[in-house]
């Protein structure tokens, strides 16, 4: 069976659809089956779904996905209530402990993400793993800043990446690499994308399921959330009517 | 003595613009330097064995042994000269005429 490729993280302007039919036309011909773009919260259903029509021409599926950076884990649990059932992937943005800690405890989080640049504010250590582990949340990977970044910076960033993707892969968090990328030049194969999370120390069959199987997990366990007839984990309404 | 394994790569190169092959290695070699260092490069022993300026397809012959590095160095590359480019690998087989034949398909 042919493996499903998915990038979580494509960072387009979801205004420009000339820019998104070409990005979707790229992807497609890169070998993805399933993008996410990030929203911004305020966008409504039907940008959504013109967004959704335009990548299905290019016979993409699209995942609608919200970046959080709250500042206290107050704003993020507030978000969280008011854009869950909006989109199918809610990424947080973890700039301070107290948000990466409620992040990775809270099971309306799908993806945690760290500064890139500054490595003071990675907080994704062995406590931040443990919490993880018992939600629902996984690690999110954005291989842009490894393309882009040079020398001392692109070091440093490796080493941290080495560091949390051991932690994560000790606690069993789920590591998921997306290109984070906003031009289509700077997008790779997902063979390559596994490729290159050799650098920080994921073996191949790892960094494939990373670009593969840990993202439709998460995309499968959302869309059933978000579909009407749902109740709660294994419980599903099959059927309606006066006979029931 | 031990037969040397090869591994051919099938590249497709993607930049606005025209790149010769003496470019295109330029930028394969100085991304192999970059992350894997001069003892890095020595071992993929790369050749370029035909490049279509036209079409931008390549096709390039690595060691068996470092296939996965050369990889993740092409993976790496963001500019050919000074133009903003990405080298793609389109498929990796054992011999040329192998490659040709999973390219046709």
């Amino acid at each position: 069976m042919r493996r499903t490729y998915a990038d979580l993280h494509l960072c387009t302007n979801f205004k420009d659809y000339q820019k998104v039919s070409r990005i979707m036309g790229k992807a497609s011909k890169l070998g993805y089956r399933l993008i996410g773009i990030t929203f911004p919260p305020n966008s409504s259903n039907e940008e959504i779904q013109k967004i959704r029509s335009i990548c299905a021409e290019a016979k993409i599926d699209l995942v609608s996905r919200v970046d959080l950076k709250p500042r206290k884990s107050k704003e993020l649990i507030y978000d969280l209530r008011r854009l869950r059932r909006k989109f199918e992937i809610i990424g947080v943005s973890c700039e301070s402990k107290d948000v990466a800690r409620q992040a990775a405890k809270d099971r309306r989080v799908d993806l945690l993400n760290f500064s890139t640049f500054d490595f003071r504010r990675r907080f994704f250590d062995r406590a931040e793993a443990e919490l993880a582990s018992n939600s629902l949340a996984s690690l999110e990977v954005d291989m842009k800043f490894l393309l882009t970044l040079e020398g001392v910076a692109r070091i440093r960033l490796l080493s941290a990446l080495r560091r949390e993707t051991a932690i994560a892969r000790e606690f069993h968090v789920p590591i998921i690499i997306s290109s984070g990328v906003s031009e289509d030049m700077l997008m790779r194969r997902p063979r390559e994308l596994a490729a290159l999370a050799s650098l920080f120390g994921l073996d191949e069959v790892v960094a494939v399921e990373a670009v593969s199987a840990n993202p439709l997990k998460i995309v499968k366990r959302n869309r059933e959330k978000l579909s009407p007839k749902f109740v709660a984990p294994g419980i599903r309404v099959i059927r309606e009517g006066k006979d029931c | 003595m031990k037969r040397i394994k090869r591994r051919y790569l099938a590249l497709e190169v993607e930049l606005d613009g025209a790149v010769d092959s003496k470019e295109l290695m330029n930028a394969i070699w100085g991304a192999i330097l970059k992350l894997y260092g001069e003892y890095g490069a020595s071992l993929a022993g790369l050749s370029l064995i035909e490049y279509d300026a036209a079409e931008k397809l390549a096709v390039l012959r690595t060691s068996h042994a470092v296939v996965n590095m050369v990889r993740t160095a092409l993976a790496s590359i963001t500019k050919i000269g000074d133009k903003s480019a990405a080298v793609h690998v389109l498929t990796v087989s054992g011999t040329i005429k192998a490659l040709r034949k999973k390219l046709k398909l």
